[in-house]
């Protein structure tokens, strides 16, 4: 009778001390695209992210706690993130980081909403903060905030009278080109090429045909990183010679990497560029990212890194892990850097979870994305 | 007219690429009777022990591409003959073509795992220049494509009907007990054969891969249009094959261009179906030829 007692005492200590274990960590969800055709944003994503919860956890975590990141791999398909995101929320993680394809955010996103978890997501569609979400912000502005920025590029950089518009036909395409449209509209720009590609596809001989055929002053490339790559080999191989544009991934190190001589001259505008060493908080992250992980940081490193610290910014702001409140100080929210450093650059959000801060335009030069201007944040 | 002809080559040189792969499909069908559903990822992988002969064994491209073409006769013809076809033969072509699905899922997952499921770029074998033809501007790189394929095509139907071994193999196809009797050293021709395939694959995949980039992924639109053109042009034809590649590369282009780009992936099947509806052994195909 008396080994009963002592065998209850123990197993009491021990369930009693397990949750208190747990308390003394906070899970935060990593949902990205670590396969498929989503990897390459995706794994950048939870680089960026594996930063922060490093550099975090050096500084003493968030609220004294150790952060964990777990994470799950949606296969860049949109009903597996779904399932994980409730599988992150059933592990006990108090915030989710990612996903990064407007695809999957559009339809995992509510899984978090129904949770009152908070969300920061890397995807870029208008829609995802149309949703009257209050749970899901952006680490990037979204395309209807980034492609108008474009817009005095397009008009008066450019001086272009008839624009093309090259996009992948997936959620973030649609939104892309969308806005795109209504932009070159108002600008009174004519759009004589609406060219739609399929997510992975290989062969863009026949699009790149049907915009030289049209000849217009510019195209506007609105695509994923593997995809714009592909586009931009055939592009050189066509001799296609009018200015190709894009907003964000255009430009980005993996494109170049996979282009190679091909994206020489490709212009981009991007919400923020690891190459904005100018800026001292990239500069630094640029460096740490390096010899983390041995290569160049993308603008989704960036923002997988910024989704993090504001995660840790705003519960220590809020003081508790509590969703409904981090949501409430979310709203109308400024990070500035001189408080927050890890933000990067002086960073807000509005109501809908839109996040609004300075911009850059680049350009390939050299194998390199080179800042060429400076968007102020609108 | 200039449009036109863009389309027309570029789907030419990436026909002919398919072509390559559609020819292994045939010439396993005759070696072996089954069809090899891992084809796709034996044009994905040898891309894969190139870059590994490049950046991990630090050798320069044109020896690893010696190298991948090595790895890639003896891995995807050699052990895949001896490790998987001749086990796995004797308990029916279906075991066979269902062992070859898993060896395809094997091989991706594998690529995946060991380098990654970013694309990686592969170098070119030709510059991506364009030269002007008639106002179209075409890449050395899509006509050295389309030279070399056809090139290869030509050398092997007269390695086949011209040589000692190719007429062995030829009969080892059409009836392998009469070859035997005949003198003919059956199982060497089956093993050349498997080892051509391999070899045609690691072209197809050299030649295909600077512009598709190098990803695991990559088997599985190639291995479903190779298939379609081979049954297209005739499975039991090269030059079934050849037609096949060439016919869907230029429709693919020429349907995305004229018609509708949304619905290009569609046109294979569609074409697929009329085929076996209209003309069951393929354009070139006969319905009893058995002819390598």
């Amino acid at each position: 009778m008396k080994s009963y007692a002592v065998l209850l005492g123990v197993a009491f200590a021990l369930s009693a001390g397990a949750p208190a274990q747990a308390a003394d960590t906070i899970k935060l969800g990593m949902v990205a695209e670590l396969s498929g055709a989503g990897a390459p944003a995706g794994t950048n994503w939870r680089d960026g992210a594996k930063l922060a919860v490093s550099e975090i956890n050096a500084a003493g975590g968030i609220l004294g706690k150790k952060v964990e990141m777990p994470e799950f791999d949606t296969q860049t398909d949109p009903q597996v993130s779904r399932a994980l995101v409730q599988k992150a929320i059933d592990d006990g993680v108090v915030a989710i980081i990612g996903t990064v394809y407007s695809g999957s955010t559009m339809v995992n996103m509510l899984v978090a909403k129904q949770n009152s978890i908070p969300q920061f997501v890397g995807s870029e569609a208008p829609a995802i903060v149309e949703k009257g979400n209050p749970f899901v912000y952006r680490t990037s502005s979204g395309a209807q905030k980034g492609v108008p920025a474009l817009t005095p590029y397009f008009k008066d950089t450019l001086k272009a009278k008839k624009v093309g518009v090259a996009w992948v036909n997936n959620e973030f395409g649609k939104g892309g080109r969308t806005v795109f449209l209504a932009e070159m509209k108002k600008a009174g720009i004519e759009v004589v090429a609406d060219v739609a590609s399929e997510q992975a596809q290989t062969d863009y001989a026949a699009d790149i045909a049907k915009l030289k055929s049209a000849g217009p002053d510019a195209v506007f490339v609105y695509m994923n990183q593997e995809e714009s790559a592909r586009f931009l080999i055939e592009a050189r191989k066509q001799a296609l010679p009018m200015p190709l544009v894009g907003e964000v991934t255009l430009t980005e190190a993996k494109v170049i990497e996979l282009a190679g001589p091909a994206a020489e001259g490709a212009i981009a505008h991007v919400g923020v560029t690891a190459t904005a060493t100018e800026v001292p908080g990239i500069a630094a992250f640029s460096k740490a990212f390096e010899e983390s992980f041995k290569r160049k940081p993308t603008h989704d490193a960036i923002k997988g890194y910024v989704g993090v610290w504001a995660t840790k910014y705003v519960t220590e702001k809020v003081g508790k892990v509590d969703g409904e409140a981090f949501a409430k100080a979310m709203s109308g929210l400024c990070l500035k850097v001189a408080d927050h450093p890890k933000m990067l650059l002086d960073t807000c959000w509005d109501n809908r979870g839109e996040m609004s801060r300075p911009s850059f335009m680049v350009q390939v030069k050299n194998g390199a994305p080179v800042v060429i201007g400076t968007v102020p944040a609108n | 007219m200039s449009q036109f002809l863009q389309v027309l080559l570029s789907g030419l040189a990436t026909g002919a690429v398919y072509a390559l792969v559609a020819i292994g499909f045939t010439l396993v069908w005759q070696a072996a009777q089954t069809v090899n559903f891992a084809q796709g990822e034996f044009v994905m992988l040898p891309a894969f022990f190139v870059l590994v002969g490049m950046n991990w064994l630090g050798l320069s491209f044109w020896i690893s591409l010696l190298f991948g073409l090595a790895v890639s006769v003896l891995l995807l013809g050699l052990v895949f003959k001896k490790l998987v076809v001749e086990p796995i033969l004797p308990h029916g072509g279906i075991t066979l073509i269902i062992a070859t699905m898993a060896l395809g899922i094997l091989l991706k997952e594998s690529a995946k795992e060991f380098y990654g499921a970013e694309a990686q770029p592969f170098p070119a074998l030709f510059p991506g220049d364009p030269i002007n033809i008639l106002g179209a501007a075409v890449s050395l790189r899509d006509l050295m494509n389309l030279a070399i394929s056809l090139g290869v095509v030509m050398l092997l139907t007269l390695f086949l009907n011209r040589t000692r071994t190719g007429r062995c193999m030829q009969a080892t196809a059409q009836n392998p007990g009469v070859a035997e009797i005949l003198g003919v050293d059956v199982k060497r021709m089956v093993l050349y054969t498997f080892l051509i395939n391999a070899a045609l694959a690691a072209l197809a995949s050299f030649l295909i891969t600077p512009v598709y980039l190098a990803k695991f992924s990559n088997g599985e639109t190639l291995g479903l249009i190779a298939f379609i053109a081979a049954i297209v042009g005739g499975f039991n034809q090269i030059r079934g094959a050849l037609v096949g590649g060439l016919l869907i590369g230029v429709l693919d282009n020429l349907t995305a261009t004229y018609v509708t780009a949304q619905y290009r992936a569609a046109l294979p099947l569609i074409l697929l179906i009329a085929i076996i509806l209209l003309r069951p052994q393929g354009i070139m195909g006969t319905s009893e030829g058995r002819t390598v």
